[in-house]
């Protein structure tokens, strides 16, 4: 079955009591065993809960993983208490390599807490290889990729880090949320760990906040399963309801916010106001053929850029709009519009933010399913009154 | 709703010529109302979503507030049954969607039009039906409102002359479905409507199958359009509604009769409809051209008799469909050839990605043989007479794949041979 019809009925099985076509939302904590010691498929819901199964059965399919292999999808109450969980893996003395385009929030847990167990963190631009292999050691256990990254959308080339970091015998993840499974399958490249915000795209309504994490190994699936259980991070019945609600709709809506979003990054790469685009859908983007080659027919729907403007001016600009509402987080059909210096980036040290290219007067957007002339002509009223 | 906080997105009167891709951007796209229309655009903490706001009743802080709440009729909530701050947001949209002035949301689609139906008629009126109608509306006209002197006429669906022979000084209702369930019948809104107003009687469409998407029946001058919005409108199989939407002038005491009966929808309920009409637009691209090519694929198998679909030339509505319609549905009826009731019953048991289940317009596709599952205790007479052979069965199709939907078909048809 093709992506659109798995995501639809995988982990949607009708229910076997009454027929229900749409899977009922299990809120019970426990459940009840027919004996002492003889374990039913769940127990307790911090260890285990058919909604959560369910979403997290949908998820794997559509990454490429599936239950019955030994791997699976785990869900997480936010995407930073899935990355955390990855980063528990690790020990005091090892280390993390991780790229220099990355959101705000992994930033700080690798820089702020991860640092307090001994691990040590190092970022480099992955979206040359070269820089990845220079900067590995043998205490390097975990490299941690983002593509497109956040929020500069640079591209790394999965497939060929994950050559890299296995060579050197470290474990490799990705935060797969810009691209979602309907462009990227990280699993697919080499990868071992693949890594969402759900509260994003796989939701799409600004509505739930999640995370998740999917695996295909059997090992690896068991050990990250080990510390989920065990520090209890777990999403809630309802908010897996309704992702798995948002996965039947997730290729519609990412195919269509990418149609838009391409468009708009051609408008903007022509503004007289606007004076650099960062999307990997435009030809001169650096990563541009890399995204051809690792994402399937768009480019996502997150873009940024920078407008001829200092910090204040920019901060007018992004509340100047009036169909981009001026918010963090992004993936849902109402496009958003912020500044990463003052918001999604502020947890970045100030001279990390100069090192590696988020500047005062760059502009990040989520571009949502609204009509995309209504969008364009936002933009334009917005940039020409800034 | 302070009146300050309510959104101008969505006019009462969109340009629907305008509203496909490529339109000039004097009013917002289908796409930018499904997603804004009816919203505040700064809501409660701030938060991008409407809360669900679960309250039955409504504080006041003193007792001058509920003098004043009355005596200036102020539009502020009072108790649960009159309405729910989520629901207004909902009913909203819907409007802007529907092109309308007003929407009066019920727990139903049934709900909706028995609450139109209390509100409009009294004992000793009459109403005329087009005849293919839902089964549960026909019925509750026949065996309830008949029970308070109401009487119903139905004619041939497709014969205006019979419609308009019908009504006498007592008729006070037209009522039809377009497309119609499960023939996919058309009709010419304005011919319909223009009955309506020459014999000064209102007209209701039911345009569940269609959706303010396909069709906008109140730009034809049609008085009232009900959605089951159980249907396309929420869209994921999991919520039940129903909306009557028209002019404030003519549904202000519809909405208050709904405050007395009370078949309201639930806080919970209203959300996720407000959550599946975000996506409407896509949703409704995918359902045209699924029912699309699922009928034209359909219409070329060598086991199928004959497809009942508005989209395919021969249909005798297409010519109708074509002019008022901009796609035609996810649903699609078709006569397996040369098949009895059981041989049917097959091709319908043989689907693997189809679900059988009454019910359409959700994501995951349906299918159903009309014989077993809506009409199995009538009478082989009355079955011919509502034209539903014992080789029909219909189709939901959902946004799945095509190809995917296409092969489940072709697989089951020819197991059944």
């Amino acid at each position: 079955m093709k992506f659109r019809t798995r995501a639809i009925h995988v982990g949607s099985e009708p229910d076997p009591l009454t027929g229900a076509v749409v899977p009922p939302i299990h809120f019970a904590s426990t459940f009840v065993q027919k004996g002492a010691g003889e374990w039913g498929a769940y127990d307790y819901s911090r260890s285990g809960n058919p909604t959560r199964r369910n979403f997290e059965t949908t998820l794997a399919d559509l990454e490429g993983a599936s239950f019955e292999q030994g791997g699976g999808a785990l869900a997480f109450a936010s995407g930073m208490a899935a990355i955390h969980c990855v980063t528990m893996l690790l020990s005091a003395g090892d280390e993390i390599v991780a790229g220099s385009d990355i959101y705000g929030g992994a930033y700080r847990l690798l820089h702020k807490i991860c640092n307090r167990s001994g691990i040590a963190v190092k970022l480099v631009d992955t979206t040359d290889p070269a820089k990845l292999e220079a900067a590995l050691t043998d205490r390097t256990k975990l490299v941690w990729l983002e593509s497109p990254g956040n929020p500069l959308l640079s591209i790394t080339d999965l497939a060929a880090c994950a050559e890299i970091a296995h060579a050197r015998g470290a474990l490799v993840g990705t935060d797969s949320t810009f691209a979602t499974p309907v462009l990227t399958r990280p699993l697919e490249l080499g990868l071992d760990i693949v890594m969402h915000s759900s509260t994003k795209y796989l939701g799409g309504h600004s509505d739930v906040l999640g995370g998740a994490l999917v695996v295909k190994q059997k090992e690896l699936f068991d050990r990250l399963y080990f510390v989920q259980n065990a520090t209890g991070a777990v999403q809630g019945p309802m908010e897996c309801f309704l992702l798995s609600r948002g996965l039947k709709t997730l290729e519609l809506r990412v195919r269509e916010h990418c149609r838009i979003a391409q468009e708009i990054a051609e408008f903007l790469a022509v503004h007289p106001r606007v004076t650099k685009v960062n999307y990997p859908g435009l030809p001169r983007h650096p990563g541009h053929e890399v995204a051809r080659r690792q994402m399937d027919g768009g480019f996502g729907a997150m873009i940024s850029f920078e407008a001829d403007g200092d910090l204040a001016r920019t901060k007018r600009l992004v509340a100047s709009t009036k169909l981009f509402a001026l918010a963090v987080s992004l993936g849902a059909v109402e496009s958003l519009i912020e500044q990463p210096a003052t918001m999604s980036h502020a947890s970045y040290d100030p001279a990390d933010r100069k090192k590696h290219g988020i500047s005062d007067s760059l502009v990040r957007l989520s571009v949502g399913l609204e009509d995309v002339d209504d969008l364009k002509e936002d933009l334009d009223q917005a940039l020409r009154s800034a | 709703m302070p009146a300050d906080t309510t959104p101008s997105l969505g006019s009462s009167s969109p340009d629907r010529t305008a509203a496909s891709r490529g339109r000039s951007t004097a009013s917002p796209g289908p796409s930018t109302i499904a997603v804004h229309a009816g919203e505040a655009r700064q809501k409660f903490a701030d938060s991008i979503t409407d809360p669900i706001i679960c309250a039955s009743t409504y504080t006041f802080t003193n007792t001058q507030s509920i003098i004043d709440f009355i005596e200036q009729e102020q539009p502020r909530e009072e108790y649960g049954r009159y309405g729910n701050p989520g629901e207004k947001v909902v009913e909203r949209k819907l409007a802007a969607l529907e092109g309308g002035e007003m929407a009066v949301l019920y727990s139903s689609g049934m709900a909706a039009i028995v609450g139109l139906l209390m509100a409009k008629l009294n004992q000793g009126d009459e109403i005329v039906f087009f005849d293919e109608c839902y089964h549960r509306s026909r019925e509750f006209c026949l065996k309830h409102l008949s029970r308070f002197g109401v009487v119903t006429h139905q004619v041939r669906t497709g014969d205006y002359d019979a419609m308009e022979a019908a009504i006498g000084p007592k008729t006070r209702m037209l009522v039809s479905e377009s497309p119609t369930n499960p023939h996919l019948s058309c009709i010419d809104l304005e011919r319909f409507a223009d009955i309506g107003k020459r014999r000064n009687v209102e007209t209701l469409i039911d345009a569940t199958l269609a959706t303010p998407y396909n069709l906008r029946p109140l730009e034809h001058g049609i008085d009232y359009v009900l959605h089951s919005a159980t249907k396309y409108l929420g869209g994921h199989n999991d919520l039940l509604a129903g909306v009557i939407i028209g002019s404030k002038e003519k549904l202000d005491a519809v909405m208050k009769l709904r405050g007395i009966l009370g078949a309201i929808n639930s806080p919970h309920n209203i959300y996720l409809l407000e959550r599946g009409l975000k996506t409407f637009e896509l949703r409704m691209d995918r359902h045209n051209a699924n029912g699309l090519a699922v009928a034209e694929f359909l219409a070329s198998h060598p086991a199928v008799e004959k497809v009942y679909y508005p989209g395919l030339s021969d249909h005798p509505y297409h010519e109708v469909a074509r002019a008022t319609m901009r796609g035609y549905g996810g649903l699609v009826t078709f006569l397996v050839k040369d098949a009895d009731w059981r041989q049917t019953a097959n091709v319908v048991d043989g689907t693997e990605i189809f679900r059988i289940a009454p019910s359409l317009g959700g994501v995951e596709s349906l299918i159903e043989q009309p014989l077993v599952m809506s009409y199995y205790k009538q009478t082989p007479e009355d079955r011919k007479r509502f034209g539903i052979p014992d080789n029909m069965i219909r189709l939901a199709c959902g946004i799945e794949n095509s190809e995917d939907l296409i092969a489940d078909l072709d697989r089951a048809l020819e197991a059944a041979r």
